[in-house]
């Protein structure tokens, strides 16, 4: 039994911490959040160039082929950069792509996303429905001749601005209907909505009558709930790794702060109520990466409890994501509060990310089915 | 990463199987305070001794079996899992088996460890004292050297074991004028020794897991000393890290069967003409209970991964013991919350909640509270500046 990073993993991981110490500073990311997308096409290309995108994918599907804890090792650092613009969208919408197995798009568009030379995004949640696939009702597919038509409205679309396809998960004859169809189609309507994290951009997609050919349509009814529920784990692997590396920056922060601030004439990490809030935030935090690896494991290896490995990850990374940020602003003080300190920069990463793929009261109930309603 | 049990591991798992499945005992007794209860364990650690599974952690020159950490942690599983007697070599196996190998004379090493490991000593620790708690080293029980012997005069407290035990490994105060932590030497301490006396401490719960000692002009050979005079606080820390390293593995299984149990009593019983299983706030509260359990299990996976590489117990004994004696707190009061009204009474589940809720507040306090274990973590792991 072996729960530590291989050697090639830990290279990895420092290969991905110094591309994010050169390329994506915080000074970096402060520009970068103040544009409309925040998107940089320059750091773009650096994450492109390094094969991220995609590296947990089979190499015919365009990946490298390496496992999800190597993806985990990825995202936990740029998570710890906070890394901006649409790496995660990207990586979502390769992944379902992948998971549809759907030839013509495996073959086509697949590459391209994940040489970086395109990039895609998953029109996916809806207020009512939220996270629960079975229930996506609001864009309806509607035959029409050989292909399908596409109306209505999805919300909390990462990235769609910059994205140039959209994967939308869509309410067809034959149940859920996974389509893809080119950003720039006639009568797609991109409209930002600002929300609290500057560093990830949402929109909302309108789609008033959006044709799509039969060679778009990648996958229906089981299938598509499948596809659509499998790379929503990858995902959740990904945002989890993303809030331990969140953490783990807070945690660094917290403890230099308490190391060379000094009130009373003492240095206040001297004193043991910092002292204590700065152990949890470690407890807390090695905790979250416990979890965090275990569900990379578990569905990398297919393992019988992976379903409810990758849900205790995400209820107990977005928790902690919370409790880490709380903390880590209150060891602060005052400066924690302030728009000049990077804090709030991660502070509302956890945020956002704490509801992506399902909050911790989501998930809670969907161990507890697991638990409690079995046959 | 890779997480599975290798070939050797897995054999060694299904080795205890069927070895725990042939030779675990029928009748169990279960009243501490009986001398049956003694006996029993003593038999059972005999029954371990003769099977070969004393001393696993111990050195083979020792007569142990230097099996790895992680093979440790399946045994320690295994046993509880199977419904095994209460591991009697806890102390004496655990804790002061380790130290002797360390830090004894080797007339000390063929004495005192063959006999731990068959069962004919049982050990407790005598270090805390009713002024010297989480600052163990202010401890004031003083021992005066007369000829060839220490006179022991003081009082210990939280000595678990003392009842059935026939040894101690006692701290005591031989330099007076000295700073605190070097005034110290430990001593090997036989109980039947004139001069010794016990009283059982009863608990908030009701139990008696827990002694007073009373040391009155207690004679010590000085043969029976543990390493050199005044030293004796090194002899402590490293106790105590096997302490912390041994109680972290094994818990899990205790805190298992609890969430089980909890999951089976919301599956059956009903509140307001529903299952508790139906009502989304209980449900809510038994999936944390069941993430908690899962990062715990986790949790100690890791750090035992990381013993198995780095070979000596570190701080992650300090997380551990923070995390599982906080998550044992919430889980019997979320469990309480669950249950109802009902699970206030003796008779509910046989006082299994009643005995967790209470027995649950002892967790963050014994083997180093809370507070002092984040302290640990704040000047070892994060380096803080010492603030005590």
């Amino acid at each position: 039994m072996d729960y530590e990073l291989s050697k090639p993993q830990k290279m990895l991981q420092q290969s991905v911490r110094e591309f994010c110490g050169r390329q994506c500073t915080a000074d970096h990311v402060r520009e970068i959040m103040e544009t409309e997308t925040a998107h940089h096409a320059e750091l773009w290309q650096g994450v492109a160039d390094q094969g991220w995108i995609g590296l947990h994918l089979p190499e015919e599907h365009g990946g490298l082929g390496l496992g999800l804890v190597d993806l985990a090792v990825v995202f936990e650092e740029v998570g710890r950069a906070c890394l901006p613009g649409p790496f995660l969208s990207s990586t979502w919408a390769a992944t379902l792509i992948s998971k549809t197995g759907h030839a013509a798009s495996v073959s086509s568009i697949l590459p391209e996303l994940c040489e970086g030379s395109k990039i895609g995004t998953v029109a996916c949640f809806e207020e009512e429905a939220g996270w629960v696939s079975g229930q996506y009702d609001a864009v309806k597919a509607e035959v029409s001749g050989d292909g399908l038509t596409l109306s209505g409205k999805k919300q909390l679309v990462a990235d769609a601005a910059v994205a140039d396809v959209f994967v939308v998960a869509a309410r067809g004859e034959q149940g859920l209907t996974l389509v893809l169809v080119e950003s720039s189609a006639n009568g797609i309507n991109i409209t930002p909505t600002e929300g609290l994290d500057a560093t990830r951009k949402l929109y909302e997609v309108t789609f008033d009558i959006v044709n799509v050919s039969a060679d778009n349509v990648m996958s229906t009814g089981a299938d598509a709930e499948r596809a659509l529920k499998e790379s929503q784990q990858v995902g959740m692997v990904a945002v989890c790794a993303e809030l331990v590396g969140s953490m783990q920056w807070m945690l660094e922060e917290s403890v230099e702060y308490a190391k060379t601030r000094k009130q009373f004439d003492k240095i206040i990490g001297s004193f043991q109520a910092i002292q204590h809030k700065c152990a949890d935030i470690l407890l807390t935090t090695e905790s979250s990466r416990s979890a965090m690896l275990y569900a990379a494991w578990a569905l990398s290896e297919g393992t019988d409890d992976a379903e409810r490995a990758v849900s205790i990850a995400k209820l107990f990374c977005s928790d902690a994501g919370q409790k880490v940020g709380g903390l880590a602003i209150q060891v602060h003080g005052g400066i924690g509060f302030t728009w000049e300190h990077d804090l709030h920069l991660f502070y509302k990463r956890n945020k956002s990310n704490e509801f992506l793929f399902g909050d911790a009261t989501f998930h809670r109930e969907l161990v507890a089915r697991l638990a409690l309603d079995a046959a | 990463m890779d997480l599975n049990l290798n070939a050797e591991e897995q054999a060694f798992r299904d080795d205890l199987r069927a070895w725990l499945k042939d030779n675990l005992p029928e009748h169990r007794a279960v009243d501490h305070e009986s001398e049956e209860y003694w006996q029993h364990l003593r038999d059972w650690q005999r029954t371990l001794f003769e099977g070969g599974w004393a001393g696993l952690s111990w050195p083979t020159e020792y007569g142990g079996k230097g099996v790895t950490p992680l093979k440790q942690s399946i045994y320690l599983q295994e046993t509880v899992a199977a419904g095994a007697p209460e591991h009697l070599g806890v102390i004496g196996e655990g804790l002061v088996g380790p130290t002797i190998i360390v830090a004894g004379t080797d007339e000390q090493k063929t004495e005192f460890l063959p006999k731990i490991l068959n069962g004919d000593h049982i050990w407790c620790q005598g270090f805390s004292e009713p002024n010297a708690g989480s600052d163990v080293a202010s401890l004031a029980t003083k021992a005066v050297r007369d000829g060839d012997d220490w006179v022991v005069n003081g009082q210990k407290i939280w000595t678990s074991f003392a009842q059935g035990a026939n040894w101690c490994l006692l701290l005591v105060r031989t330099d007076m004028e000295a700073p605190k932590h070097k005034g110290i030497t430990a001593l090997l301490v036989d109980m039947n020794s004139p001069g010794i006396s016990i009283r059982p401490l009863k608990q908030m719960s009701g139990q008696s897991g827990f002694n007073e000692l009373f040391m009155t002009d207690l004679r010590v050979p000085v043969k029976n000393q543990l390493g050199p005079t005044n030293q004796g606080w090194r002899i402590a820390i490293t106790a105590l890290m096997n302490e912390r390293a041994n109680l972290g593995a094994s818990m899990y299984p205790f805190f298992d069967d609890a969430v089980t149990s909890l999951i089976e009593l919301a599956k059956t019983r009903k509140r307001n003409g529903k299952l508790l299983a139906e009502c989304p706030i209980k449900r809510q509260k038994i999936a944390q209970a069941i993430a908690d359990l899962e990062i715990y299990r986790l949790d100690s996976a890791r750090a035992l991964s990381r013993l198995e590489r780095d070979s000596t117990p570190g701080p992650e004994g300090s997380m551990l013991k923070i995390f599982w004696s906080e998550m044992y707190q919430r889980l019997a009061q979320s469990a309480m919350e669950i249950l109802g009204d009902v699970s206030q009474l003796e008779g509910f589940d046989d006082g299994a909640w009643v005995y967790r809720y209470l027995r649950s507040k002892g967790a963050t306090i014994e083997g180093g509270t809370s507070e002092i274990q984040r302290c640990i973590l704040a000047e070892r792991v994060l380096g803080l500046p010492k603030s005590y």
